[in-house]
């Protein structure tokens, strides 16, 4: 259910062509959809906290900086500051406390909120932070051009901005408004007189109270996020924030409302977009640790879903005042189990009782590893339950990984006490990866590892791969785990991997933390890493099965089992992504490259019909060779002539072509191969999606059809769904069209040379002979290629290319081949056979599965439209297969046998 | 001189930039008189090392020394102006002689490039305007007792920026090259400065942006990460990001690795030749070097290659046998 009548269900993200919006202090801040929620610190406000008021005022800097720094390390992603005061020199504090930040890395790694009324004081910030920052905010309070100059400068200072919902009428109260303003500013900011990237737009939609018991205040939560959900469906890329706590300033003095207003609004707001807000952590409750009637009469005001809510909230809310006084000595949870308080802790963030409630806990374990195992991480579950159904936030999850750190560094030396000495059942390295400090879960694995006889080897947070790979092999290990919290630790991860398959490693290599998944293990890691196996590990419990599995007897069965999983679970991936991004038959025929027949002028080719040639020496071939590829054969990389003067392969490779070349001789001189070309050109037209070709230029009978396939995946905007029809005239235009087609072959001849070689037990020769026979097809295939293009038809008569020209494929007009990329069916072959006659005329013939024999030949059409161009079909959905079988005239079965590989399901 | 765009150029393939100049400025052993010349035969100040005046009094050295890179194959030369700004010049006492340094410099290096693209048409030669990062910092106090101190402010930052920007302009370079940033604060002023100078002369040059990782820990010395620095100048339609200086090629890797896969403008390193032995030289060879930076090529995360401190023409030359051989990494198209 949405809050907003016009839309359907939660919002999803979906302005997925567009970039994030990117900001940085010291470290970088990728706005993603997957962060879903953005939270700004708010205490560095001189206007929402008097303490740092006070702290300004006096000068104190330094503490000023711990309320910044506590900010921080209590998870706020960006940090606001705020010097609007007018007892204080705004833009000199501005910029003292801004400078200060820069000497502080642990604040500074996070981006900036600008924030001020005053535009001098935004520029003065502007001018001291190197990061991509934020300001807060600009509006069109004062104007247009005002609006346009600020946001221009703003754009040239590399900041993103906070647009409030202000006109030069008002700030916007009302859903209507709220849309005027916000559409209108959108407009003049990504217009051509600002250029501002749209992604670096926040709109602030103001916040206002509730429950004021003023009856225009009702609406002002829900028109807010109903707003908040037509931007987020409107305006691409554009972002929503707002100062969260305004909401329920009619309970000021009754925190646990407020705290319970904060939640509720922030969960339904986010749900529908809002994916940024001003939050002071310390005024949040767990959502779902709401009191049910509470929460109930708190949605009712901020969802204004009953007339008399306010009264009823306000009655309420004097109940919970007093309740609220008690709740500061309110110990009832000390009663419950210890397994319950342990996760009230976690889940509250509170460390006030962890030692003792752990050590109650130890002593009714069979062993401290149990406590870690059992009533801890079942907290953690619970914690990691919420934040994932979006009921807790980041910095309240932050503390509750506090909470997580006491108790385990509690339990510690009651582990190490455990641990059996001598014997090490192996040597587990482990780290956080680079640009990661979440080491909680690694220590955890660290333990548990180590308490059942592991050594380990423990390098930290943040470790580059180099780093990693230098201590695996220093100290010698039998497994290296990586653990990662946070999303880029995903990349990171492949990076480590793809570093230890370039080192030559081949030990396993175990996946954890968070954000790490068996299915991104299987699709991104594994194959990145060949020399051991790669492990996905759940949670620090299953580390020691795996580390046991890995290391001992029946691992070549464990291996074997963990790679046939992840090659499932890569197979039924690719599919399903595959499928995401598919459109109907019908849209895809639809989407076809436009071309405006009546405007091109087809060349009527200079011979119309089937010619043979027979005659054309290798001599002449020879000059059309491409070497690169015939040095890609023998595992020689370099593109040609490069190649010869590489310093590593370069001799090599010069050998191999001087022996290259005199075979060549030889071939030429004893007449070794026979090469042939059968080369057709007909009239045709197209109709629908085939090709009709015609016997002659009355284009009244159809000798045959050719059968295009035509991509089927959702293209950009503006591009088409291509297939090789496109290119030649609808029979509707009017337009005379040609189309022609070829077989080519250089290997008649050669089977007697190879069995040779081969009863000589000289596989250098004999590959060399294959290598060289493929190369004189497809150099022959070029040749005839460029005399139909000047000759045979005479379409590019004046052309003039180089044989490099023609390897990079600078010429007009295509001839792509049958069971290639353009078109994969291999049944097309046959058609164009009969057309040319080419078995008879060339001698190449096909085998039962399509393939030409000799396999020195090369066959294809011949398209001359000026626009046309190779492409790869892709994978293809039943709708069209369907359609593309009634007009073959094959079963469905049939022709799904030979297009299996670009089936899409 | 009517020359191809260079971003179609970069389509097609890897270009080089020139390397080192301070080094080869060395071997002609200048003294004093050399560097007063006739203009300043009468400073104030000693001038001996003010590299920077060589486009005023010895316009032939500079023009030698751009023509050995044209010759070892370089498609851009760097203006001798890395302290063209009157913040680097007021050490000398000359920052009356900035408009005339990057005036002359610019000048001096189109002259040479134009004479080679003349020669070889389908290999034309580019003249970037080389921008240093001045020897202040707006992000890092110089004072360890005071982290608030700033011996500069944002606004004299940007003005001197102006001036040289408008002057390599006049003098007529066919890019800006914002390099060997150490403070991104620095870097995010100098674009500021060239974005107000586009607006005021109408024109719109091609930018390169090339900063600095100081070490190991992979930082700029004012603290960025490689990607928030990316983020951070990102703002301005740039040719080019990347890095030069104080890392040889295989400690830039990973950085370069980072800006490749985050960034859609082109990408370009300027490594030094390894990092200073004990007495401060540079020991990496022309075949040291390019066996490092064919794992860019191979990896494919390079547009622009070129040298920064120790390199020579021959470092150069072995980069434009090696580049040719690969493709340059493909951007998309916007």
């Amino acid at each position: 259910m949405s809050l907003h009548p016009d839309y359907q269900g939660q919002y999803e993200y979906k302005w997925n062509d567009l970039p994030f919006m990117r900001l940085s202090g010291l470290e970088p801040l990728v706005v993603t959809p997957e962060l879903n929620f953005v939270n700004v610190g708010e205490r560095t406000n001189v206007t929402g906290s008097r303490k740092f008021l006070r702290l300004i005022k006096e000068e104190l800097f330094d503490e000023a900086l711990s309320i910044a720094r506590d900010q921080v390390e209590n998870g706020a992603q960006v940090i606001d500051i705020n010097m609007d005061e007018g007892m204080i020199d705004g833009v000199s504090s501005m910029t003292k406390f801004l400078n200060l930040i820069a000497a502080e890395p642990d604040i500074a790694r996070v981006p900036i909120m600008i924030d001020s009324s005053k535009w001098e004081i935004i520029e003065a910030g502007l001018k001291c932070v190197q990061g991509k920052s934020i300001v807060n905010s600009i509006s069109l309070k004062g104007g247009e051009e005002e609006f346009i100059e600020q946001a221009k400068k703003i754009k040239r200072f590399g900041a993103a901005t906070i647009v409030m919902a202000f006109d030069e009428v008002g700030q916007a109260d009302t859903y209507e408004r709220r849309i005027e303003i916000v559409e209108r500013s959108y407009s003049i900011l990504t217009g051509p007189k600002v250029n501002f990237s749209p992604q670096d737009i926040i709109f602030d939609l103001n916040v206002f109270p509730v429950a004021t018991g003023i009856e225009e205040h009702r609406k002002n939560a829900i028109d807010f996020i109903q707003a908040t959900r037509w931007v987020r469906e409107n305006l691409p890329g554009a972002h929503v924030s707002g100062g969260v706590s305004n909401v329920s300033f009619s309970f000021r003095g009754n925190n646990p409302v407020r705290e319970a207003m904060h939640s509720a609004f922030l969960y339904h707001a986010i749900k529908e977009g809002m994916d940024m807000g001003i939050v002071n952590p310390a005024m949040l409750e767990v959502y779902d640790d709401i009191p049910k009637d509470l929460l109930e009469k708190v949605e009712d005001v901020l969802l204004d879903r009953k007339d008399d809510a306010t009264e009823k909230l306000l009655e309420f809310a004097e109940t919970v005042v007093e309740t609220a006084k008690e709740k500061k000595t309110d110990t009832k949870w000390r009663e419950e189990s210890v397994a319950k308080r342990l996760e009230h802790s976690l889940v509250k963030g509170i460390t006030d009782y962890i030692d003792e409630d752990v050590e109650e806990a130890r002593l009714s374990h069979e062993k401290p590893l149990h406590v870690i195992e059992g009533p801890l991480m079942d907290g953690m579950n619970v914690v990691g339950d919420l934040f994932g159904s979006g009921k807790m936030f980041l910095p309240q999850v932050v503390k509750s990984a506090r909470v997580m750190k006491k108790a385990v560094a509690y339990l510690l030396p009651f582990l190490e006490d455990e641990k059996e000495e001598g014997s090490s059942a192996g040597k587990i390295l482990l780290a956080t990866v680079k640009g990661d400090v979440h080491d909680i879960g690694k220590n955890i694995v660290g333990v548990v590892l180590g308490c059942n006889g592991y050594e380990i080897i423990d390098i930290g947070v943040m470790v580059p791969p180099d780093k990693i790979i230098e201590a695996a092999i220093e100290h010698n290990v039998d497994i290296i785990g990586l653990s990662g919290l946070i999303t880029p630790s995903l990349d990171e991860m492949i990076t480590v991997a793809k570093e230890m398959e370039k080192s030559g490693m081949n030990i396993p290599l175990l996946i954890g933390g968070a954000t790490t998944s068996k299915i991104h293990t299987a699709v991104k890691i594994e194959e990145h890493y060949k020399g051991g196996q790669t492990v996905y590990v759940l949670d620090a419990s299953r580390s020691v099965t795996v580390a046991s599995n890995l290391l001992g007897k029946e691992k070549n069965e464990y291996i074997k089992d963990i790679q046939s999983e992840y090659s499932r679970m890569r197979e039924h991936h690719k599919k399903r992504r595959a499928s995401k991004e598919k459109v109907s038959w019908k849209k895809a025929k639809a989407n076809r490259q436009k071309t405006e027949w009546n405007q091109y002028e087809v060349k009527t080719p200079n011979f119309i019909g089937v010619k043979l040639f027979d005659d054309i020496s290798l001599e002449e071939i020879k000059k059309y060779i491409d070497w690169t590829p015939f040095f890609q054969t023998w595992d020689l990389h370099g593109r040609y002539p490069n190649i010869l003067e590489d310093k590593i392969v370069g001799k090599e490779a010069k050998k191999l072509l001087i022996d290259a070349l005199k075979m060549l001789d030889d071939i030429i001189a004893e007449k070794w191969i026979c090469n042939k070309a059968v080369v057709g050109i007909w009239p045709a037209n197209s109709v629908e999606e085939d090709i009709e070709v015609y016997t002659n230029e009355s284009r009244n009978e159809v000798a045959e059809k050719f059968f295009t396939i035509r991509q089927q995946q959702k293209k950009k905007e503006g591009l088409p769904n291509h297939s090789l029809v496109d290119f030649i005239a609808p029979k509707e235009s009017g337009v005379k069209d040609y189309i022609g087609g070829f077989v080519v072959t250089a290997g008649i001849g050669i089977e007697k040379h190879i069995e040779r070689f081969e009863s000589d037990h000289d596989d250098y020769n004999s590959i060399m002979l294959k290598a060289l026979a493929d190369r004189c097809a497809e150099a022959f295939t070029e040749l005839m290629h460029e005399k139909v293009r000047k000759e045979i038809w005479g379409y590019a008569a004046e052309e003039n290319f180089e044989n490099e020209d023609l390897i990079k494929e600078s010429y007009k007009g295509i001839r792509p081949a049958p069971g290639y990329p353009a078109c994969p069916d291999h049944l097309e072959k046959p058609t164009l056979f009969k057309l040319l006659n080419a078995e008879e005329l060339t001698g190449v013939s096909l085998t039962e599965s399509m393939a030409m024999y000799p396999t020195a030949s090369v066959s294809g059409w011949y398209f001359a439209h000026p626009d046309s161009k190779y492409f790869g079909i892709g994978k293809i959905e039943k709708d069209q297969v369907e359609d593309y079988a009634q007009r073959k005239g094959e079963t469905i079965e049939y022709i799904e046998k030979w297009l299996g590989p670009i089936l899409n399901y | 001189m009517v020359k191809p765009k260079i971003k179609d150029i970069l389509k097609k393939r890897i270009l080089v930039l020139d390397g080192a100049m301070g080094s080869l400025i060395q071997t002609y052993k200048l003294e004093e008189e050399d560097f007063r010349g006739e203009r300043f035969k009468n400073h104030s100040h000693p001038l001996k090392g003010n590299n920077d005046l060589l486009a005023i009094v010895r316009p032939d050295v500079l023009k030698e020394i751009h023509a050995q890179y044209l010759e070892a194959g370089a498609d851009i030369l760097e203006t001798n102006t890395f302290s063209g700004t009157t913040i680097a010049q007021a050490d000398y006492a000359l920052e009356e002689a900035v408009y005339d340094i990057n005036f002359h410099s610019a000048r001096v290096a189109k002259e040479i490039a134009d004479e080679y693209t003349l020669k070889t048409p389908n290999k034309p030669r580019y003249v970037a305007g080389a921008i240093g990062p001045t020897n202040r910092t707006l992000s890092i106090s110089p004072d360890v007792n005071d982290p608030g101190f700033r011996a500069i402010t944002w606004d004299e930052m940007v003005t001197a920026y102006k001036e040289q920007t408008s002057a390599l302009i006049d003098g007529g370079v066919d890019i800006l090259l914002v390099e060997t940033i150490f403070d991104t604060l620095n870097a995010k002023a100098c674009l500021y400065a060239i974005d107000e100078i586009f607006e005021e002369k109408n024109i719109d040059l091609p930018i390169m942006v090339s900063g600095t990782i100081t070490d190991a820990s992979g930082r700029t010395l004012s603290g960025q990460t490689a990607e928030a620095f990316l983020t951070s100048v990102s703002h301005l339609n740039l040719l080019s990001v990347g890095f030069n200086c104080a890392l040889g090629a295989k400690m830039m890797k990973p950085y370069l690795e980072v800006i490749s896969k985050n960034t859609e403008f082109y990408v370009s390193a300027h490594p030094n030749a390894g990092l200073p032995n004990e007495f401060g030289e540079y020991d990496e060879t022309p075949e040291d070097m390019s066996s490092q930076i064919k794992e860019y090529l191979e990896n494919n995360i390079i547009n622009i290659i070129g040298g920064c401190c120790g390199t020579t023409p021959e470092h150069i030359k072995e980069m434009v046998i090696l580049s040719e051989k690969y493709k340059p990494r493909k951007i998309q198209e916007q």
